[in-house]
This record gives C-alpha cells, structure tokens and sequence, in this order.
C-alpha cells in the first residue's frame, strides 16, 4: 500500500504544480483552481487516511468506504460531463452565429 | 407581394440544377443558402439567376434555412417558402402552400405528404418511422400534424421574425411545429406530393432527431 500511496503523491503533487502553473500564465480561473486543488487534496487525504471514507459512509450509511468514493467519482463524473455538454452545445450554437453572419455579408447577387 | 423561396443546400450539384431551373420560372425570389457543400452546389446555384449565400462551416439544414430566413427578411420578404434542394419537391406546388396564407391569413402551412396526394414512401418509413414520430410529436411536444417531419413550408413575415430556429440539425423541423403552436399561430397542413430519390435520414436520423431535442430541454 505504501508505493501506492507514493505513486499517487507524486501524481498528485505533479497535477498540483501544473494547476499552479497554468494559473500563473491565466489560462484557469480562480474558481477552477480551487475545485481542483480541493478534489485532489481530497484524494491525496483518502489515500493516507483511507479510515476517513469508512468513517463518513457509516454516517451516510453506507458499508464501505470504498462504495462511497466510489458513488461520489461517478457522480462527479457525469456532473463535469453535462458541463461538457452543455459548454459543447453554446460554443456550436456560437459557431452557427458567426457563420450565418459571415454568410449575410458575403452574398452573391443574381 | 415579395415572395421568397429559401433552399438550404449540400452537396446537392446533382439535382440543384433542375430545380432552380423550375423554380426560375416562377415569379419568385430564390435564396440559396449552400452550407459548406465540397462539391460544385454553390458554382451551379451561382449560374441561375437567384441570391446565393454561403456557410463558409457546415452548420446543418436547420441553421441554414435561419441563415436564408434573416437574408429573406433583411430583403424585405412578405412570405417565405422553405423547399429542398433535392428536388423531392414540385415547384408547381409552392402556389397551392402559399395560398392559405395569401387567401385566408393563416400565418403558418406545412405541406404534407399524408393528405391525399400520391406519394411513393418507402415502405419502413411510411410504416414504421413516420407513426412512430407522429406519436412522439402528439405526446410529448403536442403536434396534431399528420406529416411530423415536412420540409416543404411557408410562413407570413411575422411568423418568420418570430419562430427563430435554434436547432441546427434536422430536429428544427419539430422545432418550428412546437413554436408555431406555443405562439398559438394560424396554421394549416395542405397535401403536397413527395419525389423520394433515397432514402434519407432512416432511423438513425431519427434518433439523431430525438437526441437534439431531449438535450434541447435539458439544458433551457
């Protein structure tokens, strides 16, 4: 377990400096840098302390700690993925605009 | 009265040519809208006498038929007709769609390939997709349209100004159905006849169609 737990640092201290990084240059916002360095705090703090999860599913009656991480990544997941979406959908709606305006500029006559 | 005929097109240069040439001939005013085509659509519309814009990304039918219905107000249109480019439409028709609206105010007529007139259907459509899409737009969006799917359609200045069309795939069908009814709009189906060349979208189309609309309600 412990390589483990050093594999996953490193991973997460390397994540964490590339978040701090691209915070520097401004290409994330104050508001993606925190809700990223939170979620793999989180991680980082589960993977030391793995008896907090079991501690927290009991509360949320849950059995095991692994079940609760488990529900929470997936619902995660399908949260930033409908972001995705729903970001994919304006920026084509955006396209669309840009198009249509271009083409009402450029038309030929009969 | 400024009549306009707007034709979203992609790579259609093997029928597009036929039918500007029977729409030529008709005393209306003929927009193309070619979206993006990789063939000589746009070359060809060029060489009839009609307004030819063009999407320089490809933006689907839904988006065109926008793009060719803010071109058609800007020059002032009174009515505007949507027809194919692919020649499954008779030009000669246009005149019995756009007469509701000329004789007895409605604002909207959707032409319909059910009341009447003959049209060849393949089999898995006429059959299958089509009483599918009926029920679906009679349930869930609350259509009582006996064609669910018709492309051949004229609409009064104002319904224009109006019904934005904000689906840009081929779900804007539907779209314009359910803002006709939400605006509570005269409307009025004629019977219209239907060339099938092929055949089309078939059912993955259609799912297509329902993916664009189930997620346009999601996310409003």
């Amino acid at each position: 377990m412990i390589y483990l737990q050093i594999l996953v640092t490193i991973f997460i201290v390397f994540a964490l400096s590339k978040l701090f990084f691209q915070k520097q240059k401004n290409k994330i916002s104050w508001t993606a840098l925190l809700f990223w360095s939170f979620l793999w705090l989180v991680v980082l703090i589960v993977f030391w302390e793995p008896e907090i999860t079991s501690y927290l599913a009991n509360i949320l009656g849950i059995g095991r700690g692994a079940d609760l991480v488990l529900y929470l990544s997936v619902i995660l997941i399908f949260y930033l993925l409908f972001r995705i979406f729903v970001r994919l959908n304006r920026i084509e709606s955006d396209i669309t605009k840009l198009v249509r305006s271009d083409a009402l500029k450029n038309v030929r006559k009969r | 009265m400024n009549i306009f005929i707007v034709i979203p097109a992609y790579n259609e240069q093997k029928r597009i040519g036929q039918v500007l040439k029977d729409l030529s001939a008709l005393p209306y005013k003929i927009v193309v809208v070619d979206d993006a085509s990789s063939d000589d659509t746009y070359q060809l519309a060029c060489s009839y006498p009609v307004d030819v814009l063009r999407h320089r990304i490809n933006r689907d039918q839904g988006a065109a038929l926008q793009t060719g219905n803010e071109y058609a107000l800007s020059q002032g249109a009174d009515i505007i007709v949507h027809f194919d480019a692919d020649g499954q439409f008779l030009a000669q028709e246009i005149k019995e769609v756009i007469k509701p609206i000329v004789e007895e105010n409605y604002d909207i007529v959707f032409g319909s390939r059910f009341l009447g007139k003959k049209s060849e259907l393949p089999f898995f459509k006429e059959k299958i997709i089509f009483p599918l899409a009926r029920i679906f737009n009679r349930v869930f969006l609350g259509i009582k349209l006996s064609d669910p799917q018709s492309g051949f359609r004229a609409m009064t200045r104002t319904t224009a100004q109006n019904i934005i069309i904000e689906q840009d795939g081929k779900a804007h069908c539907n779209e314009i159905m359910v803002k006709a009814h939400e605006n509570k709009l005269k409307i009025k189906e004629v019977p219209i006849t239907v060339i099938y060349h092929e055949f089309g979208q078939g059912l993955s189309g259609a799912f297509k169609i329902l993916k664009d609309l189930l997620f346009s309600k999601i996310i409003k």
